[in-house]
């Protein structure tokens, strides 16, 4: 129906195509920079004011939230005042040009950006060509990083697919309401911040000398057993399993919930139908269950990959990647922010990208076939 | 259910390995939450654990809780203070800060995406399946690549540390996945409900608020879960976007700097980490299924 009206106007020539696409591109900067510039006219306002800080805060809340709700209503008012040739050309673009502007300065852009820094040296003005690719495949901290994160990467997927398929499978053998509840608190480290993760973790592994009274909860058993306290975090090569153990606690819960769903998904008549021919439990899980999951495993574990490449905040939280903790997307963070090596850090950047590209297609990929994601 | 009749022992052995795991799970938690409840002596002198031995007798106290909500009589500070705590550890204005940063940030790309994601679904456009396929690969970017070039471009602007910053850097990290999701659900509403509304002569505008709306709340809802959680459980773009100013410090930011400044003052760490995890907890108590459909679907977020 719109095709026809629009398409009837499509012989104006090369002038009106220039014109059509700039309306466009003017159209899906609208809404963005008009917002963007009364935001922040009114944002250095507040900043200055002497107000209360609560009620700045409650200024600047509903200041953001109505102005980017205003500016749509505002923006297609103005889009109605125009002949309906032109409206059908840019509606469109009222409703996806502020998504698309956005995303083009904050990731589009910044891709390419980061590529062209990586290229020069540490103040961004020298152009240093793959010496900053070098640092990032061969320097010492970089290849510990990459060491560290390939461990975490097979401790974190292992473990929480692992935990989560035993939890999945045992829980849906249990009366619903204890399934509930179980499945509540093993889910629950997923609401709380790995910062927060961090301080509870960094209490279980807290160090008192052996003399002293433990009062960390790891020390303590160690010590009850009769064994020495250690400091865990400072155990190398081990403190980077400690710290993979507070992401196993927190994805568990992700993985069990998903598997768990896949499961029960499992038509009853073929779990019947091995088990009146004969099969063992043990036989049913591996060759009924685990098969017909198969393509839920690979979502989960390609997802809680993704989530492993990109780890910061526990390492930076719980070490600072210290004592040969450290991780690429921590090393990172040190160039960009400590060192002020920009051209390192871009360079580190692009290669957490590029490492990330084909478990994020893999991922995208299986996600469209299996689930709806709601 | 012939083949699912368990004898006792199994009964007995599934629930046993389940109840050993919830345990396990769930002690280190706890922990945290006795600990902050105990004076800052007891803390330091025995485990936690030793409140069970006695709990008749245990020294229990929210003093703890006055001091990192800045509550505080005198005596608690000096007290806090004599520990090694310092005053400087008033998490409020980190609370409000949290709040003002986390609920535009999350209302904001979802109000972007949903309008994106209907343009995407519903309207006919040249160019429409190229710049859709090119937001979803944009899944790929993680937010690393964008800090220095976006960090730059809020110095030039004055932008650096202010709220409207952290919110824009928010939205344009959470919008592909925002459109993507929003996409997938707003595109399988059935069809006559739309070419009725146009018969009737409405425009795409009035379709989208009034009828669009409505209808995507459960996926609205799922999405706003999982965003308010990831902003307010964020660090790295606070740190890097905030990280200088510290009148606007959120609350990940203080509980870092805790940790660091106070690694061993653990019953103001513990009670801070609470503080830290009371909104996320509360949502997820009360709003469960929402709040585990959200994370599940929003699990790829880079």
């Amino acid at each position: 129906m719109e095709n026809a009206r629009r398409d009837g106007s499509g012989s104006a020539g090369i002038l009106g195509w220039i014109g059509t696409n700039l309306s466009r591109l003017g159209v899906s900067l609208f809404i963005p920079v008009v917002t963007f510039v009364i935001l922040w006219r009114v944002f250095i306002f507040l900043r200055d004011a002497a107000a209360p800080k609560w009620v700045t805060a409650i200024v600047a809340i509903i200041w953001g939230v109505g102005g980017a709700l205003s500016l749509f209503f505002v923006a297609n008012l103005v889009i109605e005042q125009l002949p309906d040739v032109w409206k059908h050309r840019l509606t469109p673009f009222i409703f996806v040009g502020p998504a698309l502007a956005i995303l083009f300065w904050y990731l589009f852009m910044p891709t390419l950006r980061s590529f062209y820094a990586s290229l020069f040296d540490a103040t961004g003005d020298t152009f240093v060509g793959l010496e900053n690719y070098a640092y990032a495949f061969t320097s010492d901290a970089m290849l510990e990083s990459f060491r560290n994160n390939l461990i975490w990467l097979v401790m974190v997927t292992g473990f929480s697919v692992g935990f989560g398929l035993l939890m999945g499978v045992l829980a849906d053998r249990t009366d619903p309401r204890f399934e509930t509840i179980f499945k509540a608190l093993i889910f629950m480290p997923n609401a709380i911040s790995m910062v927060g993760a961090s301080v509870i973790w960094r209490f279980v592994y807290e160090f008192r000398p052996p003399s002293a009274e433990q009062i960390g909860l790891l020390n303590a058993i160690v010590t009850g057993l009769g064994g020495q306290s250690q400091a865990w975090l400072l155990l190398q090569p081990w403190n980077t399993l400690f710290l993979t153990a507070i992401v196993i606690w927190l994805q568990t819960g992700y993985a069990m919930v998903i598997i768990s769903a896949a499961i029960k998904g499992v038509p009853a008549e073929l779990l019947e139908a091995g088990r009146i021919d004969g099969a063992t439990e043990p036989r049913v899980f591996f060759s009924i269950i685990i098969p017909y999951i198969r393509g839920t495993l690979v979502t989960v574990s390609t997802t809680i990959i993704l989530f492993t490449l990109k780890i910061f905040d526990v390492v930076q939280s719980m070490t600072g990647g210290n004592f040969g903790t450290q991780v690429i997307a921590n090393e990172q963070y040190t160039q960009m922010f400590r060192a002020f090596h920009y051209g390192r850090g871009a360079a580190i950047a692009i290669v957490l990208l590029v490492a990330v590209i084909p478990v994020m297609y893999y991922n995208l990929r299986q996600f469209a076939q299996q689930t709806e994601a709601f | 259910m012939v083949g699912r009749q368990q004898s006792l022992v199994g009964k007995i052995f599934v629930h046993g390995v389940l109840i050993i795991l919830a345990v396990t799970w769930t002690v280190p938690t706890i922990g945290l939450l006795v600990s902050s409840f105990r004076p800052g002596d007891s803390v330091l002198a025995s485990g936690w654990w030793t409140v069970f031995r006695n709990p008749g007798e245990a020294d229990l106290t929210m003093d703890n809780y006055r001091v990192v909500l800045g509550i505080a009589s005198e005596e608690e500070r000096l007290e806090a203070a004599r520990l090694g705590g310092a005053e400087t550890i008033n998490l409020s204005a980190a609370i409000l800060n949290s709040l003002t940063v986390t609920i535009p940030a999350t209302v904001i790309p979802i109000l972007i995406a949903a309008f994106a994601a209907y343009g995407f679904a519903w309207i006919n456009f040249p160019g429409r399946r190229f710049l859709f396929i090119a937001v979803v690969a944009l899944m790929v970017v993680p937010l690393q690549i964008a800090l220095i070039p976006i960090l730059k471009d809020y110095i030039a602007l004055d932008l650096s540390g202010t709220f409207l910053g952290i919110w824009l850097a928010h939205a344009g990290f959470g919008l592909t996945l925002a459109v993507y999701l929003l996409y997938n659900y707003i595109s399988t509403l059935p069809r006559d409900i739309l070419e009725s509304a146009f018969i009737d002569g409405a425009s795409h505008f009035t379709i989208f608020i009034r009828l669009m709306l409505p209808l995507s709340l459960p996926a609205l809802a799922s999405f706003a879960i999982f965003q308010f959680l990831w902003v307010w459980n964020d660090l790295l773009v606070a740190l890097v976007f905030l990280g200088a100013t510290p009148e606007v410090e959120v609350l990940t930011q203080r509980l870092l700097g805790m940790l660091g400044a106070f690694g061993t003052d653990w019953h103001l760490l513990t009670a801070g980490a609470f503080v830290s995890m009371f909104f996320p907890l509360v949502i997820f108590f009360s709003l469960q299924r929402y709040f585990v459909r959200g994370l599940l679907a929003g699990s790829v977020k880079g």
